[in-house]
């Protein structure tokens, strides 16, 4: 695919973790916290956010969670140690097996598509619950991994992988992630690695998207920063096809990045005419 | 005379007065220990800047003595400062005051409160209605205040130009957009292109204090700069860090300058009222067609 005109711009990665560390650490500051936790898988999305959080705040700051499930690779695990004797910082592995099994059976077997995405995200849930127990524990704050793609694509488990109190690469998509990765010394083995959710073997993103993450990208950059009609995109060498099932796709999935509309009924409601930043003297504990 | 001007690219705490006072009043005091004559401090430096509902908490009267007595430690020092101004009215205004020994000597409230993209401040806030100059006194004479946005509105600095400012004072919250991308290196170089050109097309020397820090998701970018009335950038702070810079101004080449670029003389402003007079008609539907 040639996407020259339409392909996403260059970003300085050294700038980028610059204000991403600071802005880390303001969170933390403004909220009454030191410590982070994050759930470490072993990909490249997490494993930049644990290196960019162990720059923000020190190692020792930093609780890096493995939550496999028994079908999870064993390589993803490795992966998840690389990162972990790179940097230092605190782990703890938590096997989900036996706290979702009950769970997924209830759900019945076999392998169709909607069944796979009921089991992964019992998974996804799971492991929110031991993250934010853990951060109860280690009085940390839990740090988002979602990346810019995701966020729009609405690639995630509402509630599950998307919950967080920061989302530090919220607004970096897949590809320039891995550019950030690499100036940060994310291990060579993930960065190369193909993207998966490995919520069931041979899961892949791009897989089950239907396109890589590259083209992805382009489209996404092209609709929404670029704030491009489809017809635009397509004349820019995107295709067509996917330009079509990317803009329906951003738009279906609006209510993942939003909080739920409240029945408006008094003078003031949270959210409408009650606008307040999250943080701000009171807010701090 | 050399004229020494500090800018305080300070990381304010949103909604926090009392911290922010203090904050203020402590940088001005080592602005003046550093021999600085003015000191100027950010857009919003005493309440933060993505207040939403907390505006009327934190606004504060032009005659407040909270704010007059920042000065109360630093005699003589000029200060410019922003912050939020309950009028008399009750509107709520981005207002930068500029304080010396207790007193209020200029104030301007932000025209042009930009409600686009990521800025939401004409939700929250009143625009001002005028753009005039503040005298100071020798060697400077008269300086332009002005808020940020206003600043993307070349009529704003050419009126002040034109009308005797010998410095404009421009503070600023400015968030990098698409930060470590070549979009948000752009953002900036466009700041600086059109500092440089206000300067070199006004005569007339800026002092800019952007802001640094977080808020919410939002990382500002600061970049602080004091440039002459050549366009020539005389100290410029980090970006992303606090700083505390001083540079001093030759107010001599301020009139060496003017003489060899007689462009605010040479302004025909009777010629641009006349066709800004027949714009405003037209645009109003009142446009009389046969006249010329």
């Amino acid at each position: 695919m040639t996407v020259s005109e339409a392909s996403l711009p260059e970003i300085e990665p050294g700038r980028a973790i610059e204000v991403i560390v600071g802005f880390i650490r303001a969170q933390l500051a403004q909220a009454g916290f030191e410590r982070l936790v994050l759930g470490l898988s072993g990909g490249l999305d997490s494993a930049t956010v644990a290196f960019l959080c162990a720059r923000a705040i020190g190692p020792d700051n930093l609780l890096a969670v493995r939550m496999p499930y028994r079908t999870s690779s064993g390589a993803s695990e490795d992966d998840a140690l690389r990162v972990v004797t790179a940097l230092g910082c605190r782990t703890e592995l938590v096997e989900i097996t036996p706290m979702v099994e009950p769970m997924l059976a209830r759900i019945p077997t076999g392998d169709d598509p909607s069944l796979r995405v009921r089991r992964g995200n019992v998974m996804a849930r799971q492991r929110m619950i031991v993250l934010y127990d853990r951060s109860a524990a280690f009085d940390a704050l839990v740090a988002g991994t979602s990346n810019k793609t995701e966020a729009l694509l609405g690639y995630g488990t509402l509630y599950g992988d998307m919950a967080c109190a920061v989302a530090p690469i919220g607004d970096l998509y897949k590809s320039q992630v891995r550019i950030v990765a690499r100036e940060l010394g994310v291990p060579p083995e993930i960065l190369v690695k193909v993207p998966s959710a490995d919520l069931w073997p041979g899961q892949t993103d791009e897989g089950e998207l239907g396109a890589s993450y590259e083209e992805l990208d382009a489209c996404l950059h092209a609709l929404v920063d670029r704030r491009w009609g489809e017809e635009r995109c397509v004349a820019a060498g995107l295709d067509a096809a996917l330009v079509a099932w990317v803009a329906k796709r951003v738009a279906r999935m609006e209510f993942k990045r939003q909080l739920p509309p409240v029945a408006k009924l008094s003078q003031r409601t949270p959210g409408i005419d009650y606008l307040y930043p999250r943080r701000r003297p009171g807010s701090r504990r | 005379m050399r004229y020494a001007i500090a800018l305080a690219q300070v990381a304010p705490l949103l909604g926090d007065l009392a911290a922010n006072l203090a904050l203020v009043a402590e940088r001005a005091a080592g602005a003046q220990a550093r021999g600085a004559r003015l000191a100027v401090f950010p857009e919003l430096a005493l309440t933060g800047y993505l207040l939403q509902d907390l505006v009327p908490d934190v606004a504060l009267t032009a005659s407040d003595p909270r704010l007059l007595s920042l000065t109360d430690d630093v005699p003589g020092l000029l200060l410019a400062v922003g912050f939020v101004e309950e009028t008399a009215e009750h509107r709520y205004c981005n207002s930068v005051a500029l304080l010396r020994d207790g007193e209020l000597v200029g104030l301007h409230r932000k025209v042009y409160l930009p409600t686009y993209g990521l800025f939401d401040e004409g939700r929250f806030t009143s625009a001002g209605d005028r753009i005039r100059t503040t005298p100071v006194g020798e060697p400077l004479g008269s300086v332009g205040l002005s808020v940020c946005e206003d600043f993307w509105h070349p009529s704003l600095p050419m009126l002040q130009a034109q009308d005797g400012a010998a410095l404009l004072i421009n503070i600023a919250a400015g968030p990098a957009r698409a930060p470590g991308s070549l979009a948000g290196v752009a953002a900036i170089d466009a700041w600086h292109k059109m500092q440089d050109t206000y300067a070199l097309l006004g005569t007339v020397a800026i002092a800019f204090c952007n802001r640094v820090g977080n808020e919410e998701g939002l990382t500002f970018w600061g970049g602080s700069r004091l440039i002459g009335p050549d366009g020539a950038v005389i100290v410029e702070a980090p970006l992303y860090e606090e700083a505390l810079v001083i540079g001093e101004l030759e107010t001599d080449d301020l009139r060496m300058q003017r003489y060899a670029l007689p462009l605010l003389a040479d302004e025909r402003l009777e010629l641009t009222a006349r066709e800004l007079g027949r714009l405003v008609a037209e645009r109003a539907g009142m446009a009389d067609e046969g006249a010329e």
